[in-house]
């Protein structure tokens, strides 16, 4: 009985926690391992809410992969943390002001709400009753088939990224042999082969 | 005490509120506003997965699955750039990245 | 008749005019002025001074060179020769029709109206084009067209090297054309367009040699004077227009007895409307003939060519003004104060202008300021109510005073543009014509028995004698010492010029005399100066002015002028010729006899002389009220009302502004991506703060 409100709230408090750590540790890694942390924890979160494939594909897309690749380049810049400059002080006092501004004013939003009488109508894809099919196998019955094309639009962002990555970041390393298949293949009989007569016993 | 739609939505309030201040409080480098915006995009996460599973709605996990979708393209997105500027600045110090002054 | 009496010097002005441009343009064929021309023209010069073996040409070419001779040295203008034949012949055949207009009309009694085409037409305002023909008309036809005619032919001689001459000829028929305007309008707007276009023309003739910078300035002084006395005849032409309703002369006439006693609501004051319309009317005749206050223009006209000074400002231009009281007699008859300060004015200026040209140098200056002086007594003339007799005076004036230019201007060929009579002398065996025509325009002028000067100029001082106008008896004794002091300048200058030993030989010995085209007028106006008076007396001064004049001048019921001349005592009759005699004494003792007294007596009235020499010191005095706070006035417009305030709030102070904002809103823009971050949040809590407090659903 308790145990629901008990997780709930170990599973957000760390996730809290870790997330100003975030922002707050001196070394870089570190601040990628508290994310890692808070990626965890949210994942926990929303297993508790009965989506436990998101939370799956949280952990294993974001922070097996797009957490580790913060990690790869943290660590591939040569990031001297020691001497970083500290000029944090300066804007706490306003940006607490404002951060705490906004905090209120999303308190007073939840404080009041109802859910209106008319959304049970509007629900575009309802949760099939619990027990009769699991969390993955319902979304996909809604992903490929009402929402396809979102599914493709996502792909081709996905393919867009790919392709922004390494057309910013490939470097053409002058030492390395590859090959030019272009020019493989424009090679011709002249350019190609050199035929000497050779006289007996003197060799090239 | 039962755990109503409005303790997720304070966790993600919290959650976006501290990934907002990651953005403009740190002084360090240019790694931890990217990882600000991860916070700020989980904590959206999080709003959509409790409403779903508080209205029985299946379209906000989708829509949380598409928010990943994109949240990853841009972190590639962003953190090829770091590197490339990092390639020709020497430096992800915050105050060094004032390029764009006008 | 009368149409090509007037548009045949307009037409001859056109054709002149596009010579003019024509060769303009084939000297200059656009672009950039042509630098390596005017180098290439210098180079004569250049070349004629050092050269040690004086040929005529060279020597006349330095000499020229050394004196006022304003222009570089350039080819003369193509079609010159058939520019001044076009004009003058024009001018001629004009001069031909006045004399029998003057014949027809004067005798004939054939006045008549001609009507040109309709021009205003604006409410209550109706103005045609019109020329009115009448005997004051066929008069000032007859002055204007034989005087410029004879300049005409003169110029063809004077002007033989100047490199301009279409242009000159071309301005020269056209101010005669803008004065037979002037004379034949038959309303107030078109004598004022004729007295604008005769204005104009003295601007433009004056500054005929615009490179010389004197002539600008003496072209400029001009203009301005003149539009000063222009605004007070505009206004003056607007006053009778309030008061009548019209403009045109006949209507105005008829109206103008209806007028007196009636008031005019001026500033404040109540002013008889028919004193202050003379009066406003007479402030343009006060300027455009030079009297005193506004006379300050005419000494230095003399910048222009000397066949200018004879034609405009000794003949027709200056007077003007004259002809204008004439034709406006009905109304000055009705206006006895306004007759009084003619009077004032006129005999003021007699005196003051004939005080200054005793001591001038220059020789066109002095006859300048016998002009001036000799204007002043027309105007005594008209004041004392004696129209006709000012007109006389005009007539035979027109005469000597430009014969007696015109032999200035044969003085100075001869003399190689040399004005200043200190350096001259003797020339009376070399330049024998030029000598004895000066003579007899001295005679005129002064006023010795049976020339014209005697009959008018004397006729003047009887009718101010017995004029029974308060200010009549102080014209009589201004013109009558003005009379004397004619006589001393005149001779002061003939003596000076003609007589003694040569003071400058180099210019003496190149002395020779005119070629005939300047001779020709001048013989024709000396025979002019001598006949045009006795013969005309009677119907200008005599018995038949009534008849002979008609309805052109109007003399009012109480106006026996004329008669009450004939009853005074002999000795103020014979006054003129004795104060003649007194001053050619004088002038005889001083510059013949005793050649040392004059710069002796300089010497002694040390402090008079310099008054007189700078003529009154008009000129210190205007500058000081008028010129330097209107040029501070301009400085501070300039500076402070365009420069600071309109600049400054409108283009250079947008600006300025705009460069501000920008400024201050480029600090905005750090660079830091933390700070656009923060501003983000900023405006994000702004926006969630306004949408759930700002009357909207929270």
């Amino acid at each position: 009985m308790i145990f629901p409100a008990l997780f709930f709230y170990l599973f957000s408090g760390v996730c809290i926690a870790a997330a100003v750590m975030v922002i707050a540790a001196r070394n870089p890694v570190h601040s990628v391992l508290f994310l890692i942390l808070a990626f965890v924890n949210a994942a926990a979160l929303f297993i508790l809410l009965g989506a436990e494939f998101l939370a799956m594909i949280l952990i294993i897309v974001y922070v097996g992969a797009v957490l580790v690749l913060f990690l790869f380049v943290v660590m591939m810049l040569d990031v001297d943390f020691v001497e970083l400059r500290q000029g944090f002080l300066q804007y706490l006092p306003i940006g607490a002001f404002l951060g705490g501004i906004l905090l209120i004013e999303l308190m007073l939003v939840l404080i009041d709400w109802t859910i209106g009488p008319n959304v049970q109508q509007t629900i575009a894809a309802p949760i099939p009753p619990a027990g009769s099919a699991f969390n993955a196998e319902a979304l996909g019955q809604v992903l490929y088939t009402r929402y396809v094309y979102f599914f493709q639009a996502a792909g081709l962002v996905l393919l867009v990224a790919m392709i922004g990555a390494i057309v910013l970041t490939l470097r053409h390393k002058p030492y390395v042999k590859r090959q030019n298949i272009a020019d493989q293949i424009a090679r011709t009989k002249a350019t190609a082969i050199e035929i000497v007569k050779v006289r007996p016993g003197q060799g090239l | 005490m039962t755990i109503g739609l409005g303790h997720y939505l304070t966790v993600a309030a919290i959650l976006f509120t501290i990934g907002i201040f990651g953005i403009f409080l740190n002084r360090k480098n240019v790694i931890i506003i990217l990882m600000s915006i991860e916070l700020i995009l989980l904590a959206g996460n999080i709003n959509l997965v409790a409403f779903s599973a508080f209205l029985g709605d299946l379209v906000g996990q989708v829509y949380a699955l598409l928010v990943l979708t994109v949240a990853a393209a841009e972190t590639a997105i962003g953190l090829s750039i770091l590197v490339a500027y990092y390639r020709n600045r020497g430096s992800i110090a915050v105050e060094d990245v004032n390029l764009m002054k006008g | 008749m009368y149409y090509a009496i007037v548009f045949l010097p307009l037409l001859g002005a056109v054709i002149a005019a596009l010579i003019a441009l024509v060769g303009a343009r084939a000297r200059h064929p656009g672009g950039p002025p042509d630098v390596g021309a005017k180098n290439h023209a210098q180079g004569p010069v250049e070349e004629n001074h050092p050269r040690a073996a004086p040929s005529p040409d060279s020597a006349h070419a330095a000499l020229d060179a050394s004196h006022s001779e304003p222009q570089p040295l350039q080819p003369p203008a193509a079609g010159s020769r058939s520019a001044e034949l076009v004009t003058t012949v024009f001018l001629f055949a004009s001069l031909l029709l006045s004399w029998l207009a003057f014949v027809d009309v004067g005798f004939g009694h054939h006045d008549s109206r001609v009507a040109l085409f309709p021009w205003i037409v604006a409410g209550d305002l109706k103005v045609d084009w019109a020329l009115r023909i009448d005997t004051l008309t066929a008069v000032m036809l007859v002055v204007v067209t034989t005087i410029s005619a004879f300049v005409h032919l003169y110029s063809i001689g004077y002007m033989e090297e100047d490199p301009y001459r279409p242009r000159f000829f071309s301005y020269l028929s056209l101010f005669t054309f803008a004065m037979l305007m002037l004379v034949t309008a038959d309303n107030l707007v078109q004598l004022f367009f004729g007295w604008e276009g005769v204005g104009l023309m003295s601007y433009l003739l004056i500054g005929f040699w615009y490179h010389k910078p004197e002539a600008n300035a003496a072209a400029i002084k001009a203009f301005i004077v003149n539009r000063v006395g222009d605004f007070g005849f505009s206004l003056g032409i607007f006053a009778v227009f309030m008061m009548t309703g019209a403009v045109d002369l006949d209507t105005v006439f008829a109206q103008a007895p209806a007028l007196t006693g009636k008031s005019i609501h001026f500033l404040s004051w109540n002013v008889d409307a028919l004193t202050l319309i003379c009066l406003l009317l007479f402030m343009g005749a006060m300027g455009k003939s030079a009297q005193f206050l506004l006379h300050t223009w005419l000494p230095d006209a003399m910048e222009g060519p000397t066949p200018v000074s004879a034609l405009i400002h000794a003949a027709t231009m200056v007077t003007a003004g004259v002809f204008m009281v004439a034709r406006l007699s009905p109304l000055f008859d009705l206006a006895p104060h306004a007759q009084s300060f003619v009077i004032f004015i006129g005999g003021t200026t007699a005196f003051f202008a004939a005080t200054i040209g005793v001591v001038q140098n220059d020789i066109k200056r002095i006859v300048a300021y016998s002009t001036c002086s000799q204007l002043g007594y027309m105007f005594v003339a008209m004041g004392t109510g004696a129209y006709s007799i000012g007109m006389f005076h005009l007539f035979t004036h027109a005469f000597f005073k430009a014969l007696l230019f015109l032999c200035c201007g044969s003085v100075i060929t001869a003399m190689h543009h040399e004005q200043d009579i200190r350096h001259m002398g003797g020339l009376k065996d070399k330049l024998p014509v030029t000598y004895w025509t000066m003579v007899i325009g001295a005679l005129a002028l002064t006023g010795f028995p049976l020339t014209a000067g005697y009959f008018s100029k004397d006729a003047i001082m009887e009718a101010a004698y017995v004029s029974t106008n308060p200010m009549g008896l102080y014209g009589f004794g201004t013109t009558a010492i003005a009379a004397a002091l004619t006589a001393i300048y005149i001779w002061r200058l003939i003596f000076m010029t003609f007589h003694g030993s040569p003071r400058d030989r180099r210019h003496y010995d190149e002395a020779r005399e005119s070629p005939i085209t300047m001779l020709i007028p001048l013989g024709f106006l000396a025979a002019g100066s001598i006949f045009a008076g006795y013969p005309f007396r009677d119907l200008f001064a005599g018995h038949a002015v009534s008849e002979f004049f008609g309805d052109s001048l109007k003399f009012a019921a109480s106006n026996h002028i004329l008669d009450e001349m004939h009853h005074i005592p002999l000795v103020v009759a014979l006054a003129p010729t004795l104060l003649m005699a007194l001053g050619f004494a004088i002038t005889w003792e001083f510059y013949i006899r005793r050649p040392e007294l004059p710069a002796e007596l300089a010497r002694q009235q040390q402090p008079l002389y310099k008054f007189l020499l700078n003529k009154w010191y008009f000129d210190e005095i205007y500058d000081f009220l008028f010129v330097r706070p209107t040029l501070w006035l301009a400085r501070v417009l300039w500076k402070y009302g365009d420069g600071w305030t309109i600049d400054g709030l409108g283009p250079d102070g947008i600006s300025a502004r705009v460069l501000d904002v920008t400024r201050g809103v480029v600090r905005l823009q750090t660079g830091y991506l933390y700070h656009y971050a923060f501003a983000m949040l900023i405006g994000v809590a702004a926006l969630i703060t306004w949408f759930m407090f700002g009357g909207r659903v929270s």
